[in-house]
């Protein structure tokens, strides 16, 4: 056998023999469970001796030849997992976990707990056992690399992603009432609240799905041509505050939730500073115009905007200048090159931006919520059906099918669009073409959106910092730093420092759990998209929506999902930081894998062959080949995922617990409360130390080195963000 | 507050992805608390309740719709004792379907009788901890810019001359504004409350989704006018906002701010410690302090000089079972959904 292969065997012996199998709780007397091996053999767990087949039949195949002992460790591996996960389930915390089970073996008082370190370290060595055992076999050319890396993407995806998702959307099919699951099912589906359109002939609103989807549509053909008009001026001219305005674009996505819509209110609001201007000065009307459609596409512009920027400008700087360059040898003008080369290039930038600014647009919560007024979206619709006093989670259910299936077109759509065509620019020759400059039409175009768009930006956050520092924003402007001193206050006292602030807490646990998260998100969000554009397996177009699933739903379901998913056996971690970092994780993915796909798709796959030619492994050829080729979709993934974990609020509020309590639901509390001044004193300290962070990540992931010219004479290398 | 290197623990043991984080520590006696008032009054009863007893609190501050949703989700294996805190109807209908867990406290006996018919009505499986009126709360400002009388009556609120200035939130995401459905519905008759209803869409601006966001707006002067609970305005006002509260000349409803314990929950004494520590006069005297005023179950319990005094307010007859009961609530939502809600 391969050293590999007796690795995974040895890890999965030591799981059951060695280590606790059980994760024993707090209450409980016994501080460690016994491994599954005693556990079994002396009565307490006798359930748990079948493992002994799968964890002995690779050994007794041993002498066999090749292609047995592969198919040994492919039969271990899947009755190993399929065993476990089965009696898992089977056997709780209270017996039997189905009826029919107790109806058939009788009830019992025995129980199990949760999977403990030996249960997990046998699970995973079933699975990469299963995967050993596949590549010896010849599947994906052999390749262990890539075997083991798709059971554990799709291994942790089913459980992580689908199993919780899935029980929520079962309960669409909830019998109400008397009537079965099937017309239960179909009344939900159907209800004139989610499609009625009426609204076009009467004077009634329309369903809350026209809603949405005009809503997503606005938002992503917006914000991904603001962050073109961004990455075009940033890469394509010679615009003399780059920096700034990157800065600048980058703001709103280090913005906890609800700061843009206070701000927006008090600027725009009936009261608001600009709406008095205009009432005094031109005596226009003061009106409520802001709340509904208007205000969340603005709010949702800027708060995506940046997203969209940061996938394009990896898109944008990876277009081969030497294709623009042949144009021009050709006598194309400015005009006719960005038409007919450079805008072709730029679609899988296009329509990762836009699926991801429409599919934000559809699950975003927090500004539907403060600025949405009576514009009802999905994502609200179904937090109410959980938490408003309707309390309906068949609803829930049946509305967040109704989303899921916007999102489902949305994709189909996307991948309609992009075709099968090539989009590869980054070759193995080197490019010594120079960009072409925009043409001056576009360029005037590009400054027109950007700027005023930048403006408005930068006034905004002014006000916001502002707001950290006055007594109480909008009423009593005078200088204050109260709100600091409640939040992080710092005493001197006899045992030394005292953290007597109130956020202390929660800012040190949020930033432990997003400093965990992002960098697995990112790995794990890299890793699927290798997957995905460079690997050809059966099931990939489903495996590929599978990873965008959790992206979709919003927030709330998610977090109710995970209660119901992960408070009981097999794998019970509510209320622990675990919870909240595998959640984040699964959450966050989407984009890793959206700006690893976008990037990845422009480099020749030649490169790849290359060095596998040369004698390289695949892990080898990620490491030195893709990986370096690929830093600026690492920065997006990395900077998005640490600031999502740090900013996202739907998903945590039923995640967190006393002890891992997180800064936005500090700041949700406060905002609830109407203590602005503190929630916005907190947000205030948060953005100065995400954007620190960025800084941190964008310096030590350091910058892509392709040999390209900027367009302007310029001689140095534009920094990538 | 926890040290920096306590919390490197976490750090460690996440190498092992999907195993739960022990905690060797010894375990001295503990309470975790759901809680569902603002933060500020949250944590200063699991403070009093700590230097009380002794016992540590492990405080979640949800409102009480996610709270109820997370006893719900967490049913077969609860991780919380006590739910304190948030409005009655949630607590009722948990006590319905058995999530909550049934306790005579000895301390019944000095309680407001409201707070103890709301324990009676879900069988000792809940009890009253507050209360507080629904009424109005006004922008002095909006209202004298725009030559507008002060309202004193529900029949004002229809009037045309304040049209776009009134908000209230929708009962389907409110409890607020549910307990005002209900609150009309017993003040007039069903169908002529959805008949005043209709009208008071005309003037209505907003449905908000919380039911103290139109406290707010009124505060900021984004409505004229809010109904809303009575200490939601009170606090608005206490933060230096212009605003007036008063309670509606017909009568009003109101709520009962409610607690329960978690059935099946990890420390069910240190949960009844809690319960009982909680209804003294000295724990319901907590609220005042930390600003909110809404008026405390206790009958000794000093009531807050800024709170709107039940004894000067028109209370109705309010029935919680009636209208807390899981029929009733699905029956009026639809409806309103139907007549009110999709109205343009």
């Amino acid at each position: 056998m391969r050293r590999s292969q007796w690795f995974w065997l040895a890890a999965g012996w030591i799981g059951f023999a060695l280590l606790p199998w059980y994760d024993t709780p707090l209450s409980d007397d016994r501080t460690w469970s016994l491994p599954a091996l005693f556990a079994g053999l002396f009565g307490s767990a006798p359930w748990l001796l079948p493992l002994l087949v799968p964890l002995l039949l690779p050994i007794v195949y041993l002498t066999k030849d090749v292609q047995s002992r592969a198919s040994a460790l492919v039969a271990a591996g899947i009755i190993g997992i399929a065993y476990m996960v089965l009696q898992g389930f089977a056997f709780g915390l209270n017996g039997w976990s189905w009826a029919f089970l107790q109806s058939v073996f009788g009830p019992t008082d025995r129980f199990q707990n949760g999977f403990g370190y030996g249960a997990n370290v046998t699970l995973f060595s079933f699975l990469f056992m299963l995967t050993e055992g596949l590549a010896a076999r010849g599947w994906m050319k052999g390749d262990r690399f890539v075997t083991g890396s798709i059971g554990l993407v799709i291994g942790t995806i089913l459980f992580f992603v689908f199993l919780p998702v899935s029980t929520i959307l079962t309960n669409a099919a909830i019998p109400d009432g008397e009537q079965s699951a099937v017309v239960s099912f179909f009344y939900r589906m159907t209800d004139a609240d989610i499609w009625s359109l009426s609204c076009a002939f009467e004077n009634r609103r329309c369903g809350v799905f026209w809603n949405s989807l005009r809503l997503g549509i606005l938002t992503g053909a917006i914000t991904t041509l603001l962050g073109l008009a961004f990455a075009l001026i940033a890469t394509r001219t010679n615009f003399p505050f780059k920096r700034g305005l990157r800065l600048l674009t980058v703001l709103p996505i280090i913005t906890p939730p609800f700061v843009i819509s206070l701000a927006i209110i008090l600027l725009f609001g009936r009261n608001g500073t600009v709406t008095t201007f205009f009432a005094d000065a031109f005596d226009i009307g003061r009106s409520r115009w802001i709340y509904g459609l208007p205000g969340i596409l603005m709010t949702q512009a800027l708060a995506f905007t940046p997203i969209a920027f940061l996938v394009l400008i990896g898109v944008v700087q990876g277009i081969a200048p030497s294709m623009e360059e042949a144009s021009h040898t050709l006598r194309a003008n400015r005009w006719q090159t960005f038409r007919y080369v450079t805008w072709p290039l730029l679609r899988p930038g296009l329509a990762n931006a836009f699926l991801i600014g429409f599919i934000e647009s559809l699950a975003d919560f927090g500004n539907p919520l403060v600025l949405g007024g009576n514009y009802d979206v999905l994502s609200t619709k179904i937090f109410f059906a959980v938490v408003g006093s309707q309390n309906d989670p068949g609803r829930a259910g049946a509305l967040a099918i109704v989303l899921l299936m916007l999102c489902v077109g949305a994709f189909y759509v996307q991948r309609r669009w992009l075709g099968k065509k090539s989009y590869q620019t980054l070759t193995g020759k080197g490019d010594s073409g120079r960009p072409s400059e925009l043409p001056r039409g576009l360029k005037y175009v590009c400054y027109a959106t950007a700027i005023p768009w930048a403006v408005f930006t930068l006034i905004l956050y002014t006000m916001i910092m502002f707001g950290g520092f006055v007594k109480n924003w909008g009423r009593d402007n005078s200088f204050s730093l109260d709100h600091f001193a409640a939040n992080f206050g710092l005493e001197w006292t006899e045992f030394g420092l005292l953290w007597s602030g109130r956020a202390w807490d929660s800012l040190f646990t949020t930033l432990e759990i997003a400093a965990i998260s992002a960098p697995l998100t990112a790995g794990m969000g890299l890793l699927t998209a290798y997957l995905l554009v460079r690997q050809r397996f059966a099931g990939q177009a489903s495996f590929e929506f599978i990873t965008m699933l959790s992206f979709a739903i919003p927030g709330t379901v998610i977090g109710v999902s995970y209660i119901l998913a992960f408070n009981t056996p097999p794998l019970e971690i509510t209320g622990t930081g675990i919870i909240l970092i595998l959640c984040f994780i699964y959450r966050n993915m989407p984009v890793s894998i959206r700006a690893g796909v976008a990037a990845m798709s422009q480099i020749d796959k030649s490169l790849d062959e290359c060095a596998m030619t040369l004698g390289a492994t695949s892990a080898q050829t990620v490491r030195r080949v893709v990986l370096p080729l690929l830093r600026p979709a690492i920065v997006a993934a990395l900077v998005y995922s640490f600031v999502r974990a740090i900013t996202s609020v739907s998903a945590v509020i039923f995640l967190v617990s006393a002890r891992y309590d997180l800064a936005t639901s500090y700041i949700v509390g406060r905002v609830e409360n109407g203590e602005y001044g503190l929630a916005i004193a907190y947000s205030a300290t948060l953005i100065v130390i995400m954007a620190a962070a960025i800084t941190l990540i964008q310096f030590a992931v350091g910058e892509r080195k392709v040999s390209r010219r900027t367009s302007s004479d310029a001689v140095k290398q534009e920094v990538p963000a | 507050m926890k040290t920096i290197s306590g919390r490197l623990r976490l750090l460690a043991s996440t190498a092992a992805l999907a195993v739960t984080l022990s905690n060797g520590a010894a375990m001295a006696e503990s309470l975790v608390l759901y809680c569902s008032v603002g933060e500020e009054w949250c944590s200063a009863m699991a403070n009093g309740f700590s230097r009380a007893t002794g016992i540590d609190v492990a405080m979640t501050r949800k409102s009480s719709g996610e709270t109820y949703a997370q006893l719900k989700a967490e049913a077969s294996n609860p991780k919380g004792d006590v739910w304190w805190g948030g409005t009655g109807d949630p607590h009722l209908q948990a006590a319905e379907e058995g999530l909550t867990e049934e306790y005579t406290s000895p301390m019944l006996e000095k309680l407001q009788p409201w707070a103890v018919s709301q324990a009676t009505s879900s069988g000792n499986r809940t009890v009253g901890i507050y209360a507080g009126a629904l009424g109005f709360t006004y922008n002095t400002e909006v209202l004298e810019d725009k030559n507008l009388p002060v309202p004193s009556c529900w029949a004002d609120l229809i009037k045309p001359e304040y049209k776009g200035e009134i908000q209230i939130a929708n009962p389907n995401s409110s409890g607020t504004a549910y307990t005002a459905l209900a609150s009309l519905v017993q003040l007039l008759g069903e169908d002529a409350a959805f008949d005043y209803q209709k009208q008071l869409h005309n003037n209505i601006n907003q449905y908000t989704k919380s039911g103290s966001a139109p406290a707010k707006a009124a505060a900021r002067g984004e409505t004229g006018i809010g109904i809303n609970f009575m200490h939601d305005g009170v606090q608005q006002r206490v933060g230096g906002f212009p605003v007036k509260v008063i309670a509606p000349c017909e009568g009003t409803g109101y709520e009962i701010g409610s607690m329960s314990i978690v059935k099946g929950g990890p420390n069910p004494d240190a949960a009844r410690k809690w319960y009982d520590w909680a209804l003294t006069a000295e724990a319901q005297e907590i609220g005042a302090s930390v600003k909110s005023f809404q008026v405390p179950s206790n009958v000794g319990a000093k009531v807050p000089p800024e709170a709107p005094s039940l004894d000067t307010v028109k209370l109705i007859d309010y029935d919680f079972k009636e209208y807390g009961s899981s029929a009733t609530r699905q029956r009026l939502l639809s409806r309103w959904d139907d007549e009110i809600g999709s109205l343009n």
